[in-house]
């Protein structure tokens, strides 16, 4: 794996330009965090990078097997917290290790109906997807919001100790800090100048 | 995609899934239709199949919101868009699970309902064969309105609009088919004409349905 290369990107928010000129290179083993104001586009540059919508324009290397965690957990009230990782596990053609549950305290949950947890028992269940479903790019978006100080830690260990000690790859939009030594990159000095509007949304036309 | 239909069909029959909410529609849209035009059982056994088509059709049109909306609401459409397997599998992967639930359980339900409506006995054979037949072009169509409409709160009305001009053909078709069985006519030409729908269906509505999805998920 080459590492994530980013070149000259452009991404676009509703039609309207947020952010140019983005280039920068995560190495295999290492993390990015992303930072800057409310509005500024960390969001739409991860799911830009995820592929969920195309880049105005510049390129995108090495986000093949991209791993996009966003706001929503994209977890099922009504399935079990097992069957949740179970359901996703399979539809990447994984395994779900046994270790995860534990990893991210969700010990005793397993099962659960996912309906039944907290705001931070299902964003680990989040995480706790991420972590199965593995591919090389973490997009992690605010993955700490509504983590108490212990999640927090467990999130950063997991991130340190196995994903990026296996050679993955992790870009982390954050607020907080979320306590995992990496450089940061802030998207202030990136943002379009005003008025600058992409072409009209050709995909209708 | 087995996956994800074994999914879908899980979380149709748990609770708040909305299983039987079709199933109930139809039940009690092909009940009141007696009440409504009196007891005459010649009047009935004649707008039998085109009742049970209607009836069956709109229960479909019922429960198509639900394809995606619940998994554009909780994030599930992002991941499963990010997921490796391509968007147009998903989407075949979902409309059969809304097949399952919803088609299966009308076509098996109609035969009992006929009888409400004093269906012809030639007709019952044939309203089984053709709802089989027509019920997954619908789940199909009803997938790419939903797939159109999924971004926006409260999509229902624009969905039923854009959905139901193409429900049209199999409607034609399907009450034809159920019409010419119980009249003792041969029903091989409208049947072949909603197969061909259907297949027609079966091997576009994936394509449109993906595209639609990826715009609206921009």
């Amino acid at each position: 794996m080459s590492g994530l290369r980013v070149r000259d990107l452009a991404v676009a928010r509703g039609g309207v330009v947020v952010l140019e000129g983005v280039s920068f290179d995560v190495a295999p083993g290492s993390a990015l965090i992303l930072r800057g104001p409310n509005g500024i586009g960390k969001t739409t540059l991860l799911r830009t990078l995820a592929g969920l919508q195309p880049p105005v324009s510049g390129r995108i290397e090495g986000a093949g097997a991209a791993a996009y965690a966003g706001h929503a957990d994209g977890v099922k009230a009504a399935l079990s917290v097992a069957e949740n990782l179970s359901f996703w596990a399979r539809l990447h053609g994984v395994e779900v290790p046994d270790a995860v549950l534990a990893r991210f305290g969700l010990t005793g949950l397993g099962q659960r109906l996912a309906g039944t947890l907290s705001a931070g028992q299902a964003r680990r269940l989040g995480l706790a997807r991420v972590a199965v479903v593995g591919g090389g790019v973490a997009l992690l978006d605010e993955p700490t919001v509504s983590l108490d100080t212990g999640s927090v830690a467990r999130f950063a260990r997991w991130l340190t100790d196995v994903h990026l000690a296996g050679g993955g790859i992790a870009v982390i939009a954050s607020h907080v800090d979320p306590a995992i030594a990496a450089p940061t990159l802030d998207l202030w000095g990136y943002r379009a100048g005003a008025g600058a509007v992409a072409a009209s949304d050709g995909a209708f036309l | 995609m087995i996956a994800i239909f074994v999914r879908d069909v899980t979380l149709a029959v748990r609770a708040g899934g909305g299983f039987g909410l079709a199933l109930a529609f139809f039940l009690i849209v092909v009940v009141l239709v007696p009440f409504g035009v009196g007891p005459d059982v010649a009047v009935l056994s004649r707008i039998a199949p085109g009742i049970l088509w209607v009836a069956a059709l709109l229960a479909c049109l019922l429960s198509l919101d639900r394809i995606f909306a619940l998994d554009a609401e909780d994030g599930s459409l992002a991941l499963l868009a990010t997921a490796p397997v391509p968007l147009e599998g998903v989407v075949l992967a979902k409309a059969a699970a809304h097949w399952v639930t919803t088609g299966v359980p009308l076509t098996l339900a109609a035969p009992v309902l006929g009888f409400v409506l004093n269906l012809a006995p030639g007709g019952y054979p044939w309203l089984v064969v053709s709802l089989a037949v027509g019920t997954p072009a619908l789940s199909l169509i009803g997938a790419f309105g939903a797939a159109l409409t999924v971004g926006l709160r409260r999509g229902g009305l624009l969905m039923s609009l854009l959905v139901l001009p193409l429900y049209v053909p199999v409607l034609i078709f399907g009450a034809e088919v159920v019409r010419r069985g119980a009249e003792g006519l041969a029903p091989a030409v409208p049947l072949a004409m909603l197969a061909g729908i259907a297949a027609g269906c079966a091997a576009l509505m994936p394509f449109a349905t993906a595209a639609a999805l990826r715009i609206t998920l921009r």
